[in-house]
């Protein structure tokens, strides 16, 4: 009897072909950002309108990934997710408005305390409507996407009509805190303060919650969940809490984003969240639907395009987001970076 | 014949065969019922609307599929018709474009929308119509040249149909153009509606239910369900657009809040549910209550929020102004409690 023949299995690399394919989308940023400057040709403009694309793309990405999150998780849609971008925006500036004092004494310590007790204060809040809204008005309707759509709409239109009871119709202008107006000159582009800021909050929240997800026990089930919700069970979790609390936290941060546009834009209004939303969808689907780092990039691709487009042809400015959805759809119907479920 | 007539779909409840035959009555006697300018407005809007709403509860209620870009080809209609009478100047004839090329760039754009998203995810399509409805609207509001912007258009429509066309007196009623401009729209609307009944009660139409009932298991039979839900988009975009045309044709002008605004979207949605999802007769009964309550209802609230001035919070919910917030809350629950509508419960009570 002869012995078996030697296992000896061999790992080659993956070509480099199909490690291109799989790191394109980060890619893609790059790229972008250089067809913009070929585009634009001026250095300077071009760095600035870089700088606010990135800031505008951070501030849609912490919106857009508690939506993406929830979706993977649950598969729920939620259209109400709006409502708390506005919401977080009314209480935000509504704090900021309260602390006009330490908003306009010129000192950085007490202008960045005040955005902070702001953020906070209106993270917790739509954090607790986020709770009430998803026991209320989405648990009924799990499984059942249609109903979940439609009921979503109203909730998100209640809670807006709420917003005017409670504030008043008008819209509400307000003036940035006083050491975070103006710009600073760099390389000859006037890059403005407060988007430099929102850059710097919108990467730490992306690698904060990067690092939640990969790196702890909590992050491990919600990852798990968004794969195979049926087998995380099975093992004994209860999922359903996990999704509760990142139903919290994604409104919580839709909160957050909305108190940072409303600092990026200077005037809030109730229908703002409604209209975030679109880009906010644009983007979770370029992202693929469950992914936090697709919706990442997806947002960053839609700030850069649009404000380069907006700066080139300021028209198609919406329009170029429709078009880089479609693109990206031709190439990869379920998004740059799908969620692989386990069926 | 009758029966022929709705393609055998017969209402099926003694209350809403009555109902029914009550609106119709009401709608084709509606000038001489109901005479004055303001009930002719109401009326005319109720035939639109009952179309409108029909041809998205083909979307909605049977085929399954969420669309928030209805008003978007509801505004494409009205702005063909608006667009080729400016240009074409006043005859018939225009308005026979308008309304065709309306109705066909409707079907192309939503052939388009649905292959790109009905491929993958059918919620995919809620998503993107509302992306794209909302980068139309805005659109419409930059291109001012062409469109007229936020202003929107007025042009001319054949002197035949307008108030200055007299033909003498009927039942005491003055007969002018905007009569027959009104029976123009009724009869539109009504064989349109016909037609749409012939639909959903075709094989076809069949297709569509079983696909909103377990798309699965509808491909696994044999049907290309892609095909379908695409099919059944594009021909409720046509009907949408060709709804508009006749909303154009009635009021002599077009602008951005008329025919492409959300609210409008949310508006119809309403009216599907509140009528009964997935029955052509819940359009019916969903828009004439909506319509009217929209007209009426909206004053009684201001005389409400004017009686309870001295009460502290009240006023700022009866408000005219937060119609929306009641509209929505009933929303909620009509889609918890009353997923059927109106027909639905009609129908199992018998």
């Amino acid at each position: 009897m002869t012995a078996a023949p030697d296992h000896a299995p061999t790992m080659t690399r993956a070509s480099l072909f199909h490690r291109l394919g799989q790191a394109a989308p980060v890619l893609l940023v790059p790229i972008l950002i250089l067809a913009g400057f070929l585009a634009i040709g001026a250095p300077s403009s071009w760095l600035t309108l870089t700088v606010s694309g990135l800031a505008m793309g951070m501030m849609i990405f912490v919106m857009a990934s508690g939506l993406t999150l929830v979706f993977g998780l649950m598969d729920v849609i939620n259209f109400g997710h709006g409502a708390f971008i506005s919401l977080g925006a009314f209480v935000g500036i509504s704090v900021l408005l309260a602390l006009s004092g330490w908003t306009e004494a010129p000192s950085l310590v007490l202008n960045l305390a005040a955005i902070l007790l702001a953020i906070a204060a209106a993270m917790v809040l739509t954090g607790a409507v986020g709770w009430g809204f998803e026991r209320v008005i989405v648990r009924p309707v799990y499984g059942a996407h249609l109903k979940q759509i439609l009921v979503t709409v109203g909730g998100l239109i209640v809670v807006e009509q709420l917003i005017h009871v409670i504030w008043g119709p008008d819209e509400i202008f307000l003036n940035r805190p006083e050491t975070l107006q103006g710009a600073i000159t760099f390389a000859g582009a006037a890059l403005e303060k407060y988007r430099i800021l929102a850059v710097a909050l919108g990467l730490a929240i992306f690698l904060a919650m990067r690092l939640v997800l990969r790196r702890t026990k909590i992050g491990l089930i919600v990852r798990a969940g968004v794969q195979n919700g049926q087998m995380v069970e099975s093992l004994g979790y209860r999922l359903r809490l996990v999704f509760i609390g990142v139903f919290v936290a994604g409104s919580a941060l839709a909160g957050l984003g909305g108190v940072m546009w409303g600092l990026y834009q200077g005037v809030i209004t109730a229908g703002m969240g409604e209209r975030m939303m679109i880009l906010v969808f644009i983007v979770v689907i370029i992202g693929g639907l469950g992914s936090v780092e697709g919706a990442f990039i997806g947002a960053l691709l839609v700030g850069l395009m649009q404000n380069y487009i907006a700066f080139l042809e300021p028209k198609l400015a919406l329009v170029s987001n429709i078009g880089l959805m479609t693109a990206i759809l031709m190439w990869r119907p379920q998004g740059m970076m799908p969620v692989v479920k386990a069926k | 014949m009758l029966v022929t007539l709705l393609s055998g779909d017969k209402p099926r409840s003694a209350i809403l065969t009555v109902l029914l035959l009550g609106v119709l009555i009401c709608l084709a006697g509606a000038p001489f019922l109901f005479p004055g300018v303001r009930s002719l407005e109401t009326a005319a809007t109720i035939c639109i609307f009952i179309l409108l709403v029909a041809s998205y509860d083909l979307l909605l209620g049977y085929t399954g599929i969420v669309s928030f870009a209805h008003t978007m080809f509801f505004g494409l209609g009205a702005y063909g018709v608006a667009l080729s009478a400016t240009h074409l100047g006043r005859g018939w004839g225009a308005l026979v474009v308008g309304s065709l090329s309306g109705a066909i760039a409707a079907a192309l754009l939503a052939l388009v929308i649905g292959l790109f998203s009905l491929r993958v995810r059918a919620i995919f399509f809620a998503m993107i119509t509302l992306a794209v409805a909302s980068a139309v609207a805005v659109l419409v509001s930059q291109l001012f040249n062409i469109t007229g912007g936020e202003d929107g258009l007025t042009y001319r429509i054949p002197r035949e149909l307008t108030p200055a066309f007299r033909m003498g007196e009927l039942f005491g009623v003055r007969l002018n153009g905007r009569i027959l401009n009104y029976y123009l729209v009724f009869i539109c609307c009504f064989l349109l509606f016909l037609f749409l009944l012939r639909v959903v009660n075709s094989p076809f139409g069949r297709v569509l239910q079983a696909i909103r009932e377990n798309d699965f298991r509808a491909e696994a039979i044999g049907y290309r369900v892609v095909w379908y839900r695409t099919a059944a988009t594009c021909l409720s975009a046509a009907i949408a657009a060709l709804a508009g045309s006749l909303y154009a044709i009635w009021l002599r002008y077009v602008g951005p809040d008329t025919t492409l605004s959300f609210e409008i979207m949310l508006d119809i949605l309403l009216m599907v549910v509140i009528g009964g999802m997935g029955t052509m007769y819940g359009a019916v009964l969903g828009a004439v209550i909506f319509v009217l309550a929209q007209n009426y209802l909206q004053a009684l609230m201001g005389v409400a929020a004017s009686a309870t001035e001295g009460v502290p919070i009240l006023p700022l919910f009866l408000d005219p102004n937060r119609w929306l917030l009641w509209l929505g809350l009933l929303f909620i629950l009509s889609v918890y409690f009353f997923p059927t509508g109106i027909v639905g419960r009609l129908r199992a009570g018998r």
